[in-house]
């Protein structure tokens, strides 16, 4: 029997595309978050170079009010696969004094990690970054380009981006300007995780049932943490919970769930109604908070 | 069934402004279960705050804040949903004239078209347009969903009329009849779209959904010769694997096995095929449309660029091209201009020799041009700086197309269509 190799489409077109990242551009690097469509993409480039080693870094935000198991989780995994891991800590832009902290009930580093990470593009000079963002996300996400050119502020100009035609990908920029790149545009929240399972991926044990300390705001499960502002009137239970998307502590909101397994998770997933991003704290703040955060620069 | 042969279509919709395409979208959506209730919930509290008595689906679709205020769709949004079966991706491209480009580029990768018709307005010169646009890319099939039947009290007289007049089309296209698929739906109400329709028991067909899932892969497939670009030459240079030199890319049309006889292009040079590798596994062959990596018997010269072929099966290798070209940016095409054409991954510089003449849209002919402006698509004469090795699109869309970049802005310009 000869032995054929039939291609799953949507892992094809991944792997297409961050191979033209790697080609086209001098000093690219894979914006890391600890999150489930980061580690799928390191998967996609472990599988573009093979075997070779990947042939560029991981640049990891940290915002400070990580969950601790995501972080455990990324220096396993750095460590395992011998890649370069570069760290820029939004505590660094606070103590220069370039952003400020948040206060208040919905206070936040998540909008702040916008400046560390443009400063972490200026420093090490890359010209293009790989990120997770899928266009089935959110409705200002659905209109991103794979090629996203971004000028030397950060700006995503949404209104005169590149046409893309078939599979062919424009990377020429001019100095300053950088392409945020993003090879899981066309994958679904339900494809990333069937492609977990089927691969058979490690992910941090945080997107899994497990018990935790949280309390209940706007309908909505909050971690409770030193991180998270916490009124004293709003009670802390500890419930089964898992994460579907991972921010950090004070953008990312828990569900109740008992799935435990792979399994269970894709099986919750596929009868879910509400969406990935409903969970998602940040994208509360307006019908419009996606776009105009992009717009200045946020990944 | 499994997720890797798990079938995936890519549809693009065209249609003129409030022929409901957005509706026919969100409609399809909600029927299969793919609007989740957090979004539905947004577009019903959006639809009440504008005063609207029904659900603005476009809500859904149109992401960016310039598109809600005006009410208008301007870029490609691109719209994801998956059935046992299938996953799909739908391009909900603009239905402006002056947006072509995206349409073009929405239609680009789709196998699948479908053109809205307002049942009350029947075809009308947008619907020219856009059947056009799907017949110059060749998009395989295409589904004319005649809309609104609900305004019309569902007369079958209606949709017939229609039909008939868009037969005519056809016949002025390269499309045989079978192609071309025509349904009658309520994208508002849900007839003929994921489920059938009582009221329009008259019509014996498919719904919209019923259509898409039978389709079969090999009738999705884009046929044609086998056609390997290289995008990165992998050398670890690690302990155990000190001498491997593979060749990454991208597998288009065809197949190819262990063994087969291969020329190098540009180089012409021969080889045979040693290994064919995906991540830690060997095959023996690989077919359209894979990702994978190649390594060969000879230690030949292959770089970034090059097109790997089998022998007896090459391509055309030319420094003259004549093209159908689709201007996509403001600035227009010039006889004399230079840029950088990008044919797969692989870059020459081209000059504009000659503009045979500008193309209407509407199949009435060409007229003479000296320029190209936004949205303009004529036949183009250019001058290469090196041969590329293609093939007429007609018989490799991805070997047959290429997209033209500014030298100073680096902008994408054009796509062309190789005769």
């Amino acid at each position: 029997m000869k032995n054929i190799f039939v291609p799953n489409p949507k892992e094809a077109e991944s792997i297409q595309i961050i191979r033209e990242v790697a080609a086209q551009f001098e000093r690219p690097v894979l914006l890391f978050s600890g999150g489930k469509d980061s580690i799928t993409l390191v998967r996609l480039a472990q599988k573009a170079f093979y075997p070779a080693r990947i042939p560029f870094p991981l640049l990891h935000v940290d915002t400070g009010h990580n969950f601790p198991e995501t972080i455990e989780f990324r220096d396993q995994l750095v460590e395992e696969l011998g890649l370069e891991l570069i760290v820029a800590k939004v505590q660094d832009s606070i103590d220069q004094g370039k952003v400020q902290e948040e206060k208040g009930r919905y206070s936040s580093r998540n909008s702040l990690q916008t400046t560390t990470l443009l400063d972490a593009i200026e420093t090490h000079k890359f010209d293009a970054c790989i990120g997770g963002a899928r266009r089935d996300e959110e409705k200002a996400r659905a209109k991103e380009r794979v090629f996203s050119v971004r000028d030397d502020f950060g700006q995503w100009d949404e209104k005169n981006q590149r046409p893309e035609l078939f599979d062919m990908l424009n990377g020429k920029i001019h100095q300053g300007q950088n392409v945020r790149a993003f090879p899981i545009s066309n994958w679904t929240e339900l494809d990333v995780w069937e492609y977990i399972k089927t691969e058979n991926i490690a992910i941090p044990s945080i997107y899994f049932a497990h018990k935790r300390e949280i309390f209940e705001r706007d309908g909505m499960i909050w971690t409770a943490s030193e991180h998270v502002y916490r009124e004293e009137n709003e009670e802390v239970k500890e419930k089964m919970v898992r994460f579907r998307t991972v921010g950090d502590m004070t953008c990312t909101a828990a569900v109740l769930s008992e799935a435990e397994t792979l399994e269970e998770v894709v099986e919750e997933i596929r009868a879910s109604t509400i969406s990935e991003r409903g969970a998602r704290i940040d994208d509360k703040r307006s019908e419009a908070a996606m776009e105009n955060r992009k717009k200045v620069g946020y990944f | 069934m499994s997720t890797e042969n798990r079938k995936l279509i890519n549809i693009a919709t065209a249609g003129s402004v409030d022929d409901g395409k957005s509706t026919l979208i969100g409609r399809l959506l909600y029927d299969t279960r793919s609007l989740t209730t957090d979004k539905l919930e947004a577009i019903e509290r959006n639809s009440k705050q504008k005063g609207y008595d029904y659900l603005d689906f476009s809500l859904a679709t149109d992401g960016l804040v310039a598109e809600r205020e005006q009410g208008i769709t301007i870029d490609v949004a691109h719209i994801y949903f998956n059935t046992d079966k299938t996953n799909y991706i739908i391009a909900d491209t603009p239905g402006h004239v002056e947006y072509t480009r995206n349409m073009v580029t929405g239609a680009s990768t789709s196998q699948v078209a479908i053109i809205l018709i307002d049942a009350r307005k029947g075809v009308i010169e947008q619907t020219y347009r856009h059947f056009f646009i799907n017949n110059l890319l060749r998009v395989g099939h295409v589904i004319v969903a005649i809309n609104k039947m609900d305004l019309v009290e569902f007369d079958q007289q209606v949709f017939e009329d229609i039909k008939k007049d868009f037969e005519a089309l056809i016949e002025k296209s390269d499309y045989s009849s079978d192609q071309v698929t025509f349904i009658p739906v309520s994208a508002l109400h849900g007839d003929n779209i994921a489920s059938g329709s009582e009221t329009m028991s008259w019509y014996q067909g498919p719904s919209l959904l019923e259509y898409l899932e039978d389709l079969e892969i090999d009738e999705l497939d884009d046929h044609g010769t086998a056609r390997f670009s290289v995008q990165y030459v992998i050398r670890p240079k690690t302990d155990t694997h000190h001498d491997f030199r593979g060749f990454a890319g991208k597998l288009y049309g065809g197949s190819l096995s262990v063994g087969d006889d291969v020329t190098v292009l540009p180089s012409f040079t021969q080889s045979k095929i040693k290994s064919i590798e995906f991540f830690d596994q060997q095959f023996d062959e690989a077919v359209a449309g894979s990702s994978v990596t190649i390594t060969l018997e000879d230690e030949v010269n292959v770089s970034r660029g090059d097109m790997l072929v089998k022998s007896n099966e090459l391509p055309k290798s030319e420094k003259q091209l004549s093209a159908t070209i689709c201007q996509v940016n403001s600035k227009p095409l010039r006889v004399g201009a230079k840029y950088i054409l990008q044919h797969g991954v692989n870059q020459v510089l081209a000059k504009v020799d000659s503009i045979d003449g500008l193309v209407h849209t509407d199949f009435t002919g060409e007229e003479a041009a000296d320029q190209l402006k936004l949205n303009d698509i004529g036949k183009v004469n250019f001058r290469l700086s090196k041969p590329i090795h293609f093939d007429p699109y007609k018989d490799s869309k991805s070997n047959g197309s290429f997209i033209l970049i500014d030298e100073a802005s680096f902008d994408t310009t054009s796509v062309g269509f190789i005769q």
